[in-house]
């Protein structure tokens, strides 16, 4: 609740308007709001937007298996004669619900233990939160999350649930810097003389200040947890078939290349275009607000 | 040289508690999650004796404190539990199938370096022109594209429609594995006087090693442009080319140095980067290495070998950031002085 008062007020005093602008002299930086949101179009319409949205889960036509591409099948058809270009629009919700639900449990566990070990840097609490972060980060966040996932039986729910053990530090890390800096400032120490609680200073007057750094995170974190998802599951430890998460499809794929070339090759584009898109508008928004 | 020990030292210090309690997290993970790794490895029609055999060969059936004290004490031991998966100790597995994985790396890291390093200092130079922007966009490319795209794509097209390179594997058909020696190939090649076999391997290494580094190798360029960049800009590189200093000695010194810094400050992220896509890449390309064997443990649901890949990433991962924060220190001496 606090959280969507301090971004209200976080939008009245960041000048929109000004960042907008900022941001729209880039071209790259337009280039990447277009591709983002249109992979959120498709994801949100696939099934109307798929030429045959039936082929997304299980279907078999084999007489029409191995299709190269063509003005039926785009994109041609896989093993079980199911229309790839159907399948990969079908898999930008799954990797769009991956980063959805990660960051969504991720972000605010991060902020506010982020917060409470910043604001507490001395005392015990937050250095306990700092060690515990370390921990998590001391070993490639890919290798943790294989290992939790394979230790629960793999499937798409499972994967969420470990990337997002593994991401939560990055937050913490990132709002400790910046609490650690900001509690020193005057109007921190104002807010203190007059008696405000420590709730108040670390949501009110220190987290505003840390929203521009979240937001570039976030959107920078979309393409980061989406190549996480699509990892786990390109390697058999995340979503399982018939799904049609985009790296299950390049890994299913795989084994019919070099012939059947483009049965793994378009969701592997697919997963790159995504990446690419909010890269650079994570970019474009870190610009508009460091410019 | 004692203050570069000394800093060393303390950051080995600070390590190891991160290090220990990795090992109990990923310990309590293996063994509190559900799913049974006793009835997995026994196999689905296994009576039911088997099972209870393997769980307290597994020390399973023990409380689990005593079952991390106890891993602790074979630990010391140099003994890191029975593997499931390959019917033997994990030291064993581990001894065997880490050089060829770390060998790989450390290829992967010599192409990440120079790649990034040429394509920095091209954009750098010619900021905001042609080959700047060129640059950019395979940066671009390079971080949004997966590093098991890249393998994909290589094999694709370098190894099956133009056959450039081997698809797959360490050796060719018919070369004679070098006896073991070290346990890295290439090593061992050179020791036991193959030349051939020697540079069999670098040739099978060349696809993986450049599809695992093409990402970091992107976003390095990038920090090392924007580091040209803003030296470029400094007051005092005016005054040393008013003074007359030579464009070369300008360039390396007081341009490139410098911008350095925060490149190889990003390459303790750029470490993990290839040792998190070491696992997809080696699956691509058959490699005989650590992170295969990672894969194949964890689809066995083998709890020691999983916890062993771990614990040893995280090993390999803590002395590259020391070696990275040893570097930076000595490229940017204040930092050195500033931690003593």
């Amino acid at each position: 609740m606090s959280a969507m008062l301090a971004l209200k007020e976080w939008l009245k005093t960041i000048e929109i308007k000004k960042k907008w602008y900022n941001f729209s002299r880039s071209p790259l930086s337009l280039i990447g709001l277009a591709i983002s949101l249109s992979t959120i179009i498709m994801a949100v319409f696939a099934p109307w937007i798929a030429p045959y949205p039936q082929h997304a889960g299980f279907f078999t036509d084999f007489a029409h298996a191995k299709q190269p591409p063509s003005w039926q099948h785009w994109f041609g058809t896989d093993e079980f004669g199911r229309d790839v270009l159907s399948r990969t629009i079908f898999g930008f919700r799954y990797s769009l619900m991956m980063a959805a639900v990660v960051l969504s449990l991720v972000v605010p566990t991060g902020v506010i233990l982020g917060l409470i070990a910043g604001y507490y840097r001395e005392r015990w609490i937050g250095k306990v939160i700092m060690r515990i972060a370390d921990i998590f980060i001391a070993v490639p966040p890919l290798v943790l999350a294989l290992s939790v996932c394979s230790l629960l039986t793999p499937s798409a729910f499972h994967a969420m649930m470990a990337v997002s053990l593994m991401w939560w530090p990055w937050y913490t890390r990132l709002l400790y810097n910046i609490t650690s800096s900001v509690k020193e400032e005057y109007f921190v120490y104002a807010a203190k003389v007059t008696g405000a609680s420590s709730f108040h200073i670390m949501f009110k007057e220190i987290f505003p200040n840390a929203m521009g750094a979240v937001l570039t995170k976030v959107t920078l974190d979309v393409g980061w947890v989406i190549l996480l998802g699509a990892s786990l599951s390109f390697v058999g430890l995340g979503a399982q078939p018939p799904t049609p998460d985009l790296g299950t499809m390049v890994a299913d794929g795989a084994k019919f290349l070099p012939d059947y070339w483009w049965i793994s090759m378009f969701p592997a584009l697919a997963i790159s275009y995504v990446i690419l898109g909010f890269n650079l508008l994570g970019d474009g928004i870190k610009d508009a607000f460091e410019g | 040289m004692r203050a570069i020990w000394k800093y060393i030292w303390k950051r080995v210090l600070y390590v190891i508690p991160t290090l220990v309690g990795l090992s109990i997290l990923i310990f309590i993970l293996s063994r509190v999650l559900p799913g049974d790794p006793a009835l997995m490895a026994a196999g689905p029609n296994a009576p039911k004796w088997v099972v209870e055999q393997i769980r307290h060969q597994l020390r399973l059936d023990k409380p689990l404190w005593e079952q991390y004290y106890y891993w602790l004490v074979d630990l010391f031991h140099g003994d890191l539990g029975y593997s499931t998966y390959t019917k033997r100790s994990v030291t064993a597995d581990v001894i065997e199938y880490l050089p060829a994985s770390l060998q790989l790396i450390f290829m992967a890291a010599l192409f990440e370096i120079g790649g990034a390093l040429a394509l920095g200092i091209i954009a750098g130079r010619y900021a905001y022109r042609l080959p700047d922007n060129i640059v950019r966009v395979i940066a671009y490319i390079g971080i949004s594209v997966p590093s098991f795209v890249w393998g994909l794509l290589f094999q694709l097209v370098f190894a099956s429609l133009i056959p450039l390179f081997p698809t797959h594997g360490m050796y060719s058909y018919g070369t004679v594995p070098p006896p073991r020696v070290t346990g890295f190939s290439l090593i061992d090649a050179l020791i036991a006087g193959q030349f051939d076999t020697f540079v069999d391997i670098l040739w099978h290494m060349v696809l993986p090693a450049f599809a695992l580094s093409l990402g970091a190798m992107a976003q390095d360029a990038r920090i090392i442009r924007a580091g040209m960049v803003e030296n470029t800009e400094k007051e005092h590189v005016s005054l040393v080319r008013a003074y007359g200093i030579p464009e070369r000695v300008i360039f390396s010194k007081y341009i490139l140095k410098p911008s350095l810094v925060p490149a190889v400050t990003v390459m303790g992220m750029d470490i993990a980067s290839l040792l998190g896509n070491a696992f997809m890449v080696e699956l691509i390309f058959q490699w005989p290495g650590f992170s295969r064997y990672g894969i194949n443990v964890m689809l066995n649901k083998d709890i020691n070998g999983i916890v062993a890949v771990v614990l040893v990433i995280g090993i390999l991962f803590a002395i590259a950031n020391i070696i990275v924060d040893v570097v930076v220190a000595y490229l940017d001496p204040r930092i050195g002085r500033r931690s003593q």
